[in-house]
């Protein structure tokens, strides 16, 4: 039987692995597939290989396809996201001169400590923070906004919110053009080991399950090639699971280190897998739970409350309104068709699609198609709780 | 009578950034400006305020543009990404040629036209100058890779260069290799047993 060629565009990033193990261990061949990766030189160039056809598929940031949707960011192109590829996998890095100051104001050097290690970060800075980001429409974005919003600071007054590319991040910080990066592995690590920065906090710590990649597709080409979506779903879906398993971790980071992905040695990739952090060159290994999901906690699952938090924080900046962007932005998650393509996998379905966004501080079990699913935490580090039907 | 254009041409490679401009004034008058150091572009940018933005597609600084088209101060001017729906075959030849252009909102198309179509001329003569510079470095190292290799053989099996020539050569063949691949195993195997 000869296979059906896919196409997917990919940044080389940690995050990026369910995409190789689908390819490389035959999970996309299994469902018929012969999955194409094609590594993108950025955000943008992937988006526009997406929306212009020569990709069918790709490794996206949660937010693009939102912010799509709203009108926001490159062509007009409604941009489907069939499933979440991981959920956090984002470190917050300084100088090493800004962590020295923080030490010196009496910063414990903890690693899970958001609002400490924030306040100390802000008086480090003395109220005018230049920080990075790889692209506006990232989680590492919203995060950012949300953990220094809460803690009194936002742009552009206290805040200078930049967007520099990730292998740019290291030069950048070495040469004093930005104070701190919030980026994916393995580029805060990589900028640990070659001494130009410092991780202060994961992502995780500021929201408990923040979406980071989805598998992303044009919305026409969803609805013109059903099945092949359905059976590419399927084989991303058994790749976060073989993923999920610690015994495949060592494979993981070896399969991600080849040159056709990260290019980076596997020591620095097994640290995001295993959720134990080098936080400074010579420095301790930081426990970050929850560092980063491929499949528990139905971490594949859309959830539209998701979609929902993300269009309401892009709708309050932008000025747009924000119950229409959260019934836009809703759309671009396809629970629906996760559900439908899913099911027949046995992969157990949560009773809704949607929930309140951060008002899990524990795993809790709640009721699903199987019985139940363990759920959470997904708390906000300053209790917020997003109720997505009361914007 | 408009301003002249302002075009901004962001590439690190001054020989290439010099080619596109040669073409673009080839093509028109405009007033044209080169970033080549990516460092701090959007603030930079900010300061010329171009009408016309253009850059590789696979420039990774590119991201950093896309928080022109965010722009929503007053005094800041909306920036959308050239490509205007109407005119597909423009976009597509773009596309291809790994230009990405960003233009100022409400940019008349008749003023863009040739501006894109001397930057797609001048991005196409670019690749394909790299590709012919790519496949001669390649050419040369293959030599090199081959000369070392026949050097090997002919110290450790006492022949003629000729003999150690035609023994890689039928290997390859027997092996459906390409020359310079078994010249590479051989180099490599080499290397490892000194």
């Amino acid at each position: 039987m000869s296979l059906e060629p896919v196409r997917c565009g990919f940044i080389p990033l940690v995050d990026c692995a369910p995409l190789a193990v689908a390819r490389d261990l035959g999970f996309a061949a299994e469902e018929g597939i012969a999955l194409i990766l094609e590594k993108q030189p950025s955000w943008s160039a992937l988006r526009d290989a997406l929306v212009f056809g020569l990709t069918d598929c790709a490794h996206m940031l949660s937010p693009v396809p939102v912010a799509m949707s709203l009108g926001l960011g490159g062509l007009p192109t409604r941009i489907d996201a069939l499933m979440v590829l991981s959920v956090n996998g984002n470190v917050i890095g300084v100088r090493p001169e800004i962590a020295a100051a923080m030490r010196a104001d009496g910063w414990s050097g903890r690693f899970d400590d958001p609002r400490g290690t924030g306040e100390h970060l802000i008086r480090a800075t003395g109220g005018a923070l230049r920080l990075a980001v790889p692209f506006p429409f990232s989680m590492h974005a919203e995060l950012v906004y949300h953990w220094l919003g809460a803690l009194g600071v936002s742009a552009p007054g206290g805040l200078d919110m930049r967007t520099v590319p990730p292998p740019l991040m290291p030069r950048a910080l070495a040469r004093g053009e930005i104070d701190a990066f919030c980026v994916g592995e393995p580029w805060g690590s990589y900028a640990v080991e070659q001494g130009s920065g410092e991780l202060i906090l994961p992502g995780a710590a500021i929201w408990a399950f923040a979406p980071e990649k989805v598998l992303a597709a044009r919305h026409d080409w969803v609805e013109t090639n059903p099945d092949t979506a359905g059976r590419l779903m399927r084989a991303l879906a058994r790749a976060s699971r073989w993923l999920s398993d610690r015994g495949n971790r060592a494979m993981a980071g070896d399969l991600l280190s080849r040159p056709e992905y990260l290019d980076v040695p596997p020591m620095i990739i097994d640290r995001a897998l295993a959720g134990r952090i080098i936080t400074a060159r010579r420095g301790l290994e930081a426990e970050a739970p929850n560092f980063l999901h491929f499949h528990a906690k139905a971490a594949t699952f859309p959830w539209r409350s998701q979609a929902a938090w993300i269009a309401s924080n892009i709708a309050r900046r932008t000025g747009l309104d924000r119950g229409e962007a959260i019934a836009t932005g809703k759309r671009a998650f396809r629970s629906d068709l996760y559900r439908r393509n899913l099911a027949p996998l046995g992969i157990d379905m949560p009773g809704a699609s949607e929930k309140l966004e951060g008002s899990l501080r524990r795993a809790e079990a709640v009721a699903s198609s199987r019985g139940h699913m363990i759920l959470g935490p997904d708390s906000f580090f300053d209790e917020t709780v997003f109720d997505p039907d009361t914007p | 009578m408009a301003p002249r254009l302002k075009i901004a041409i962001v590439e690190q490679d001054e020989d290439r950034a010099r080619l596109i401009v040669d073409g673009l004034s080839a093509a028109g008058d405009y007033d044209i400006t080169v970033l080549g150091d990516a460092t701090s572009l959007t603030r930079r940018l900010a300061a010329i305020d171009p009408d016309v933005v253009l850059i590789d597609i696979a420039d990774p600084s590119r991201d950093a543009l896309e928080m022109l088209s965010l722009a929503s101060g007053a005094r800041e001017r909306p920036v959308a990404m050239f490509v205007d729906r109407s005119d597909d075959e423009t976009t597509r030849a773009a596309i291809e040629a790994g230009l990405s252009a960003y233009v100022v909102d409400g940019l008349a198309p008749a003023r863009i036209k040739p501006v894109m179509d001397a930057a797609i001329a001048r991005f196409n003569m670019v690749s394909q100058m790299k590709s012919e510079l790519d496949a001669v470095k390649s050419a040369l190292a293959e030599r090199k890779i081959v000369d070392r290799a026949k050097g090997l053989l002919m110290q450790a099996r006492g022949i003629s260069e000729d003999e150690a020539y035609t023994l890689l050569r039928r290997t390859a063949m027997g092996q459906g290799r390409k020359l310079a691949d078994v010249a590479q195993a051989l180099v490599t195997a080499a290397e490892l047993l000194k």
